[in-house]
């Protein structure tokens, strides 16, 4: 089993905030850390490793300091890592992003699986993922809560209303995985400090074979106009009695008012 | 202006509705972006289409008729019975070729969401994810397309100037229903479309449904009763489920009672978990954390109840009971129960 696992570098977004006077995000001092959803993803892998053999290479495309990433992927057990950087890369939206990430996936080693997070806790459109697979044009399933390999197929377990799906799928394909599918596994000391030590090999747009148009902001069909904080709710009527029944009994004439119950 | 595809934009007119069905019925998320489709088609001078894709799907095309489509597109055959995305991808990729629709609005479900990337990347076009908002930009006559990033934290307004079709993927339970208005002349148009079973190449080989007491389908309730970290432990859920029981409602819970295993994942609301929207949500012994409120911020009433007066979910809720849970929540059932004589 060659594994890809495709991470990304984001803010904290718990801290993102509006700034007023210009409208654009502040993003000065919040923390950048892996996505969650992607620690998921590269424990999914190193464990389907433990199970078959082969290799869990991570990829992530990002500036420079992404790579702080990759090296807390290969200190839990991904073997390789490159980072996919360049200018030309920059102002991508998900069509161009997963565009370059193809590209890179397809100068390496042969792969069967790519495992992608569900979504990613900034950007939070969950498409990356899918248009890998188109891009690569191979099968994907989203929302995976289990996986297993039999011979030359995996059978997943995916997130439905009423249950799960279980969907079989060609080998190479693209999973997402929720949360739920696993517990990330944590670094020792001392696997920190040997990742610290390898050195990243950095993929630039004259590694890929790409239409230069197809990346960055030229290649994003999608523009974010304006980006406003979220309206806020007003603040409504506070109920307050020494004991619960007379809140509870203020509060159903106040429901039985406005004829919701 | 760039871009990479020379595409003549006057070549792409209709606003189209992809209407996901689930057991033969079309989910309520389809029937509310015929509301949203019908706003788009009025302001744009285009007509409504309705784009339906199952086994058996009269009941659905019966449905959506009703919503004020202009023309409804079928296809039929064993592999639309349930959700594939080869399956899907190439259908409504060979009706885009061949209509050219301007805008197409598809519900942010799971299923939707794994369509929707899938359609846009093989057709190279924008699309935009889990809108809450949609608008025409007064400019450009382009679809404005608001939806929420960064966990809720701020909202952004995305445009696809030149590329078509303009896809989205929009929230579900953002949007009412929209009233039925019965048309004259709704044109219904059966495309048959043959997939290759070597194109198909994932399968659904088995359905596991969860106990009908552990089945929640939060997303179509009209009452949530949710609980957090303030319920203490597992059993204590007992009466979270009573009032929810009393009130024809559902049980949600916050990503910290989830977390700690008192609740499977599925009941988890926010950003992470299922966005919901019903008539009344009861958050218990939550503190309100933006991830969580990104999840039910669309619900009509937000009632919270908090023994700390300073609780965040006081800033959102409409109506706020400072009070112990295990007094309040018991009381409010009881009341309820008397009321309904139950
Ligand atoms: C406010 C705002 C709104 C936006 N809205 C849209 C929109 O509606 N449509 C649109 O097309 N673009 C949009 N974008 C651009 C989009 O966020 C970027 O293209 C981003 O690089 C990828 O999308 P995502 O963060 O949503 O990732 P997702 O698609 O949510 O990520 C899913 C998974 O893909 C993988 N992945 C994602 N990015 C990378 C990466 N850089 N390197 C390695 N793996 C990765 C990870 O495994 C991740 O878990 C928006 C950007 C902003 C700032
Ligand atoms: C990337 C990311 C994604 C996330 N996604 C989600 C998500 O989808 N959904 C989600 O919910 N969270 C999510 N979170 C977590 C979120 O930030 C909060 O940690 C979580 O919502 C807290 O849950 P809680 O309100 O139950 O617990 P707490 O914050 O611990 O609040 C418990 C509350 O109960 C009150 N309380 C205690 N005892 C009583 C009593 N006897 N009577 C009345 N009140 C009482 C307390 O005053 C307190 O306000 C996410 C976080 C991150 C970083």
């Amino acid at each position: 089993m060659n594994i890809i696992v495709c991470v990304k570098q984001v803010p904290d977004t718990t801290e993102v905030r509006i700034d007023p006077e210009t409208n654009t995000l502040m993003r000065k001092g919040v923390p950048s850390i892996m996505n969650p959803f992607d620690k998921n993803a590269l424990e999914a892998a190193v464990q389907l490793k433990e199970e078959h053999g082969g290799t869990v290479t991570a990829i992530t495309m990002g500036p420079p300091q992404a790579k702080a990433v990759l090296k807390e992927c290969l200190s839990v057990g991904a073997d390789k890592a490159y980072l996919v950087s360049d200018i030309a890369f920059g102002g991508a939206d998900t069509l161009a992003t997963s565009y370059t990430l193809a590209s890179a996936i397809k100068t390496m080693c042969d792969y069967d699986l790519i495992i992608c997070g569900k979504q990613a806790i900034d950007g939070d459109t969950a498409q990356v993922g899918p248009e890998i697979a188109e891009h690569l044009d191979i099968a994907q399933v989203t929302y995976v809560t289990k996986v297993k390999v039999e011979g030359d197929k995996i059978i997943t377990e995916r997130e439905h209303d009423e249950g799960y799906e279980v969907i079989e799928a060609q080998i190479p394909s693209v999973i997402t995985v929720v949360k739920a599918i696993n517990e990330p596994r944590y670094a020792t000391v001392k696997s920190k400090m040997a990742s610290n030590r390898v050195e990243i090999p950095t993929i630039t747009s004259a590694d890929l074979v790409v239409d230069e148009k197809m990346l960055g902001l030229d290649g994003s069909p999608t523009k974010v106009n304006k980006i406003f904080s979220p309206p806020k709710r007003l603040s409504g009527v506070m109920i307050k009695h020494d004991n619960g029944k007379d809140s509870a009994c203020e509060l159903i004439q106040k429901l039985t008012e406005l004829r919701v119950i | 202006k760039k871009s990479n595809r020379k595409i003549n934009i006057d070549d792409y007119k209709d606003i189209w509705v992809f209407i996901e069905t689930e057991h033969g019925k079309p989910r309520n998320v389809g029937l509310e972006l015929l509301g949203q489709g019908r706003n788009l088609a009025e302001k744009l001078n285009q007509n409504l289409v309705g784009i339906v894709f199952g086994k058996n799907t009269d009941e659905v095309v019966k449905e959506v008729k009703d919503y004020g489509t202009d023309k409804i597109i079928v296809v039929e055959g064993e592999e639309f019975e349930h959700y594939n995305t080869d399956s899907y991808t190439i259908a409504l990729t060979k009706l885009i070729n061949e209509y050219k629709p301007s805008v197409i609005l598809i519900g942010a479900t799971n299923n939707g969401r794994d369509l929707g990337p899938r359609v846009a990347c093989r057709v190279k076009t924008g699309l935009t994810a889990d809108c809450t908002d949609l608008g025409v930009d007064e400019d450009s006559g382009n679809v404005a397309w608001t939806r929420p990033a960064f966990g809720g934290n701020i909202m952004a307004t995305i445009l696809c100037p030149d590329h078509r079709p303009q896809i989205g993927t929009v929230r579900p339970n953002v949007f009412k229903k929209p009233e039925v208005e019965v048309k004259e002349h709704c044109k219904i148009i059966r495309e048959k479309i043959e997939v290759e079973p070597k194109d198909i190449r994932t399968k659904r080989i088995d359905f596991i449904k969860l106990a009908s007491e552990e089945s929640v389908n939060l997303e179509e309730a009209d009452v949530i009763v949710s609980g957090g970290r303030g319920l203490r432990n597992p059993e204590n859920f007992a009466i979270i489920k009573e009032l929810a029981d009393v009130m024809g409602g559902t049980v949600g819970a916050s990503r910290a009672a989830v977390d700690a295993g008192w609740l499977p994942a599925i009941h988890q609301v926010g950003q992470t978990g299922k966005t919901v929207g019903p008539k009344i949500y009861i958050a218990c012994g939550i503190s309100g954390a933006i991830q969580h409120y990104a999840g039910m911020s669309s619900s009509d009433i937000i009632i919270a109840i908090n023994k700390d007066k300073d609780a965040p979910i006081f800033d959102v809720a409409d109506y706020g009971i400072v009070g112990d849970l295990f007094e309040v929540v018991p009381a409010l059932t009881e009341e309820i129960r008397k009321l309904k004589n139950i």
